[in-house]
């Protein structure tokens, strides 16, 4: 076996060792589940309002976008997020001093990370669709249809998250990435069809992958008929596929480069002057 | 020696062979220069270590120890000069270079999540396809854990480790792809009494087992007296000094320090021939002379003059005497 084998290989394992660590910790688990959590109740006690022109309820059309928004927490933001942190803590040092190690350190980031925002979809799924009426999850078209928006949806984000954790030097810099996420949110029909926007609004959501996620989801969960409620009154899996696939190339062309860059920065008195800086910090 | 570890293995792009490593030595640099912005911080660093060599690198904050191990280790780029590691140029360095290798760094908090025994195996794996013969890589996780002492903490999770064993586990890391070559950045710092001298032991035995040369820094002049084969001061980028501990001690043990008083005033000197200096004063001065001293320079005498002497600027050039102490 080539060296860089064993090194995925390793890599692999690194991923379920992180993986398991993500979701046995009360801590890290309740990130995973925070954003859901307080979204379902809040839609729950929305649940009579209506979706503008049908009868269905506001707070079912909504469960796709929550589930969406949290791939994007669980797996961009929180792929980000850690790779500022393995940089503080020395992490992503070890990785550089270990041969091959940046291999096995990306192959486990990317399937921990996958793996978490896979959990961090399916377990509210399942209060959802007690606590909601209208979901649709009952044929196999209906999961196909979110393993590939899902698969694709990650495709394209974790790259992003790769890009901006190398970008941002500290974790308090995450905090200037957050707020437009938040922001983009509110703009992306997580919580509200977008096509009740103004439409530079619409322009402005369509560009991010965001609301092409929360689409896919919705096609995935939500009845045929709610597609007439979206922009161009259809699911767009076409528009879908190729606005997710373009974030998804830019992503992996881009990622590695600023992988690589950020990778040769790092030595021991990088991580020294940062511990240095965290610690001003706490203090 | 151990040519055997540059063998072609399996899966790895085909690699000149370096020259025979017969006496060639582990590391080896030539005029390493180093600056960054207009500040010059190396000034020509000439450093030879060889195998199953343990050699301390002293000097104060600032003279250029971390930025020439970050150089030797591939992490940083020289400005200039040559520098060879195991054979190779660390800015071309590979990964089956790197797996020669073991770096124990001064701030690791890494993998605070994982357990013990999981990370070390874990990390082991990558070193799998570069063992030898001579040489099995990587090293039985629970063999190491037992060498530095922490078999009974290998299911404890790593961020609930005291600093001493935090410290142990970092060394159980560099050490677990059996390197040819460890750096140890103030390997000891934290440590109780207890621990340092365990640690002391324990690098002892790598070098005399293993035949692992080692490049260690420490504040700590017992500890490279007691664990070095030769010492080495960097002092405002440039060595100032280089030979091992005894050589270095009967350089300054000819060397006293006389401290007296004349007509009350208080004087120290640094000389050669202390009873002659001191027959000669009180020739001179006779009854002028009071509160006569005279003691035998120590290692850490000689550190400080030197180290003093450099930051004052009042020495640009290393004394002739101390940097020639031949191998």
């Amino acid at each position: 076996m080539s060296s860089r084998m064993v090194a995925v290989r390793a890599g692999l394992q690194r991923g379920w060792i992180e993986f398991r660590q993500s979701t046995t910790n009360g801590q890290d688990l309740w990130s995973v589940m925070f954003f859901p959590i307080i979204s379902l109740v809040v839609m729950f006690l929305l649940r009579h309002n209506t979706v503008p022109g049908t009868g269905f309820s506001l707070g079912s059309q909504s469960i796709p976008g929550i589930l969406g928004m949290n791939v994007v927490l669980n797996g961009m933001v929180a792929l980000a997020l850690s790779l500022t942190m393995d940089r503080e803590d020395g992490t992503l040092l070890r990785a550089k001093a270990t041969p091959n190690g940046m291999i096995g350190y990306l192959t486990g980031k990317v399937l921990s990370r996958t793996g978490t925002a896979v959990v961090g979809l399916l377990i509210p799924l399942i209060p959802a669709l007690f606590l909601f009426d209208g979901l649709e999850l009952g044929g196999v078209s209906s999961w196909v249809t979110l393993v590939w928006v899902l698969a694709l949806g990650l495709v394209a984000l974790l790259p992003i998250g790769a890009v901006l954790g190398s970008v941002f030097n500290t974790a308090q810099g995450m905090g200037f990435v957050t707020l437009p996420i938040m922001m983009l949110m509110g703009v992306s029909g997580v919580f509200y069809p977008i096509s009740a926007f103004p439409e530079w609004l619409q322009w402005l959501a369509q560009v991010f992958p965001l609301y092409w996620l929360g689409l896919g989801l919705r096609s995935a969960m939500l009845p045929e008929t709610l597609a007439a409620t979206e922009v161009g009154e259809s699911w767009r899996h076409l528009e879908t596929i190729g606005v997710l696939g373009l974030w998804a190339i830019a992503g992996l062309l881009l990622a590695p480069v600023v992988l690589r860059r950020m990778a040769r920065r790092e030595s021991g008195s990088a991580v020294a002057v940062r511990r240095q800086k965290a610690m001003q910090r706490t203090m | 020696m151990d040519a055997g570890d540059n063998d072609h293995r399996p899966g790895d792009p085909v690699r000149p062979l370096p020259p025979s490593q017969g006496a060639e030595p582990v590391i080896e640099t030539h005029g390493l220069r180093m600056r960054y912005g207009s500040a010059d911080v190396l000034h020509g660093v000439d450093l030879r270590v060889h195998q199953g060599e343990v050699v301390a690198l002293l000097g104060p904050n600032g003279a250029g120890k971390t930025t020439t191990i970050e150089i030797l280790e591939g992490f940083r780029r020289r400005s200039a000069g040559e520098v060879r590691v195991l054979g190779v140029d660390p800015d071309d360095g590979d990964e089956a270079w790197r797996a020669r290798l073991g770096i124990v760094l001064q701030s690791w908090r890494d993998h605070g999540k994982w357990r013990v025994r999981e990370l070390l195996d874990h990390l082991g794996r990558y070193y799998t396809p570069y063992g030898t013969p001579r040489r099995a890589r990587p090293y039985d996780a629970g063999e190491l854990l037992g060498l530095v002492g922490l078999t009974d903490r290998a299911d404890a999770v790593v961020g609930t480790l005291s600093g001493g064993q935090r410290r142990r586990l970092d060394v159980a890391i560099g050490l677990v792809g059996r390197p040819d070559l460890l750096f140890l950045d103030e390997p000891t710092v934290g440590f109780d009494p207890q621990a340092r001298r365990e640690f002391h032991e324990l690098v002892q035995r790598l070098s005399d087992l293993e035949d692992t040369a080692i490049l260690l820094t420490t504040h700590d002049l017992d500890e490279a007296e007691k664990l070095a084969d030769r010492i080495v001061i960097l002092a405002g980028g440039r060595i100032v000094a280089d030979g091992n501990a005894a050589e270095l001690a009967g350089r300054v043990s000819g060397k006293a320090e006389v401290r007296y008083s004349r007509d009350g005033e208080h004087h120290v000197e640094s000389v050669e021939d202390a009873t002659g200096h001191v027959r000669e004063l009180f020739a001179t001065y006779g009854e002028a002379i009071g509160d006569l001293e005279v003691r035998r320079i120590s290692l850490e005498d000689v550190y400080m003059t030197l180290v003093h002497e450099f930051e004052s600027g009042r020495r640009t050039e290393a004394p002739s005497e101390l940097t020639e102490v031949a191998r």
